[in-house]
């Protein structure tokens, strides 16, 4: 029996090599200089999507919110094999939090439609909340099984999951349709295939090409510009390359529950904790000393 | 969602697993007990499961008001959708402005749920939660007695501080350890509220098949903290001090060969070329030189605290943090030090 599914994915920033070139003076974060990658457990969501398609057929849809350079990891998906890939772009939403994000996420699933499995990575890597799963799974009205571990088995409308509770593990048993989380242990994603990757590099979000042909095109007039994004997008649609992008119109969303009017949680104030000091901070041998070094690993998360 | 309500309680869900409470909602109760006492409202623990009435006298000595207590058969297990009805059922309810959960892996699974039903604010993985008048720079308008949410974000580069003007109830999760618990209070006087929480055969559907708890067992690969000791620890004795602080830390226990040699301690802890490799979180190393085969098995650690008297010792090339002392006087200071943290109990 075939199975429909959806993997929501995510382009992030590498949270993992922060360099002091990537902090601006005033402390905070600048994301244009850090390299952009594929959130990493979003790639077992996709895997896991992938490996119940080539077990029990059906298709695999991915979606991602973004700029229009998200588009990137959707030519990556389609390199290992995905069906469909949609991006979701609409200046209108940015600034979104999680719970507009999750809303906006259901809506694009409203809009496909036909669906028994939702995937989402547990969690990414530039904001580590692991929410968007959960609540995207309760704007869908359906139940969610977090932190999959492995499918144990799939049996007409019966879904069974391995979860990771993190102190252990345990199986569960639930009906379809379902969303499900899944953790970087899960599974070891499949690499890109090296013919669907040739076939899929050149295709292209509508939104990527004004920007493209300006780079190509430095000289040109508004109007040549238009002219050759026009031809361009002909010339990738009768080849089949021309990716979907929808806005918030499309997937029929609310602006009041998208963007920043959407999002209950609002950024007060941003710290940089980047310690790139070369050698070791000396912490006097003081119960005060100790004391402060205890409260500084608990901050940034190394104890606790 | 609710609208702000000056009044509302500070709410701690109470999580337990077959009868047992998880600390961070005990140490949650003490920081509600804080937060409460600046907004002048009280502290209430929501406690869902079945068969858990004897709980909430321990959610009481450790700072709750009062427990609102939905005692179900049906709740036996943690159920997203069931105890995400009680939840939301209850804030509908009594409409508390702060509601707080452990970010563990039900806390986790849970929280956002209820925030997406009450289309409320819910920032993960707090450091820290204050009490403060924030003025929205959009509007200038000012908002009184906030509840400030930080966090670490961006991989643990940045630390932003969240806050949720309207959409309430402020909700956070945070993490286990980082609140100290209180002291417990036997005086306080118990109150408990029973509630009674419709709940739909269809928020019972994803079942619990099979469930499987790891013992707690020593394992240097993959521990998140070792604490190593090495030659100069100076005995089998005081080589207790080593486990004592892996044990309040939740760490493994490491050590160096010349501590091995020594009979401190079993070869299976030695780190090293001719022992294991780690790389945990946080590795500790007190008394130990830090001889090039010691350091090839622990430098790739992501933080490294060195504790050794000779300010020249090598293992200071490889430290992020570095204490220049007497092992036998630090490490007592920072058992102290953790202790605190955790609450007297
Ligand atoms: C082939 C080979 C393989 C080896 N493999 C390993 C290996 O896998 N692992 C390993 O650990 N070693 C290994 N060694 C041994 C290594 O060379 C060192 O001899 C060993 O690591 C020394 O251990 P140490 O630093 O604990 O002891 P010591 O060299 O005795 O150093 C003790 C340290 O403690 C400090 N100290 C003393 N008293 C106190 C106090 N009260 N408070 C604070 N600090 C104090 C001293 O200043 C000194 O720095 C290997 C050696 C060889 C030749």
């Amino acid at each position: 029996m075939p199975y429909d599914s959806i993997v929501c994915v995510k382009q992030v920033p590498d949270t993992a090599n922060i360099t002091a070139e990537a902090m601006k003076a005033d402390g905070t974060v600048n994301r244009a200089a850090l390299p952009a990658i594929f959130n990493p457990e979003d790639l077992n969501a996709v895997e896991a999507a992938l490996d119940l398609r080539d077990r029990f057929g059906g298709t695999v849809t991915v979606i991602t919110m973004g700029p229009p350079k998200a588009a990137e990891i959707l030519r990556d998906c389609l390199g290992r094999g995905a069906d469909r890939a949609i991006l979701i772009t609409d200046r209108r939403a940015a600034a979104s939090d999680t719970l507009a994000t999750g809303y906006i996420l259901s809506q694009a699933i409203r809009t496909i439609g036909r669906y028994d499995v939702v995937f989402c990575g547990r969690q990414a890597i530039d904001g580590d909340t692991a929410q968007v799963g959960p609540q995207c799974a309760e704007k869908l009205e359906i139940p969610q099984i977090t932190y999959l571990e492995n499918l144990e088995a799939l049996q007409g409308r019966t879904i069974r999951v391995k979860r990771n509770t993190g102190h252990g593990w345990e199986i569960v048993e639930g009906p379809l349709p379902v969303m499900i989380t899944v953790v970087g242990t899960a599974n070891q994603p499949r690499p890109c295939a090296a013919k669907r990757v040739t076939r899929w590099k050149k295709a292209r979000v509508p939104a990527e090409l004004p920007g493209e042909v300006k780079a190509a095109m430095p000289a040109a007039s508004d109007a040549e510009v238009q002219a050759e994004v026009q031809r361009r997008t002909e010339v990738l649609q009768q080849r089949g390359l021309l990716l979907e992008q929808w806005d918030l119109d499309k997937i029929g969303a609310d602006l009041q529950r998208c963007g920043l009017a959407g999002s209950p949680t609002k950024v007060y104030r941003v710290q940089s904790i980047v310690l790139t000091k070369e050698g070791y901070s000396e912490i006097p041998a003081s119960e005060e000393g100790v004391r402060k070094l205890i409260q500084e690993l608990v901050v940034d998360r190394t104890l606790g | 969602m609710i609208d702000v309500n000056r009044q509302g309680e500070v709410w701690v869900f109470a999580e337990q697993e077959d009868g047992v409470l998880h600390d961070v909602s005990l140490e949650l109760c003490g920081k509600a007990r804080e937060l409460a006492g600046i907004l002048r409202v009280p502290v209430a623990a929501v406690l869902p499961g079945a068969n858990v009435r004897n709980l909430a006298s321990r959610l009481i000595q450790l700072g709750a008001d009062k427990v609102y207590l939905v005692d179900d058969p049906r709740l036996a297990h943690y159920q997203t959708l069931s105890y995400a009805r009680v939840l939301t059922t209850l804030v509908d309810k009594h409409r508390p402005q702060i509601a707080l959960f452990g970010a563990t892996a039900i806390g986790r699974d849970l929280a956002p749920r209820v925030a997406s039903t009450l289309r409320a604010g819910l920032t993960a993985d707090c450091t820290d939660l204050q009490i403060a008048d924030v003025t929205d720079p959009r509007d200038k308008k000012l908002h009184e007695k906030l509840l400030l949410q930080i966090r670490p974000a961006f991989g643990g580069n940045i630390i932003a501080t969240i806050v949720n003007y309207d959409q309430w109830p402020q909700m956070a999760t945070v993490r286990e350890g980082v609140m100290s618990m209180l002291d417990p209070d036997l005086a306080r006087p118990v109150q408990i509220v029973e509630e009674k929480i419709e709940i739909d055969q269809a928020e019972l559907a994803i079942q619990l098949i099979q469930q499987h708890v790891e013992p707690r067992k020593v394992n240097l690969k993959g521990a998140r903290v070792i604490v190593a000791g090495g030659g100069g620890v100076g005995s089998k004795a005081d080589f207790r001090l080593i486990h004592e602080l892996a044990g309040v830390i939740g760490g493994a226990v490491g050590a160096s060969r010349a501590a091995v040699d020594s009979g401190f301690i079993g070869k299976e802890h030695q780190v090293g070329q001719t022992g294991t490799t780690v790389r945990p979180a946080l590795y500790i190393a007190a008394g130990i030189s830090g001889a090039v085969q010691h350091r090839a098995g622990m430098e790739e650690s992501a933080k490294i605290i060195a504790i050794n008297r000779d300010p020249q010792a090598p293992i200071f090339s490889v430290a992020h943090y570095g204490i220049v002392g007497d092992l036998k006087k630090v490490i007592p200071m920072m058992i102290k030090s953790l202790k605190e943290r955790h609450g007297a109990c």
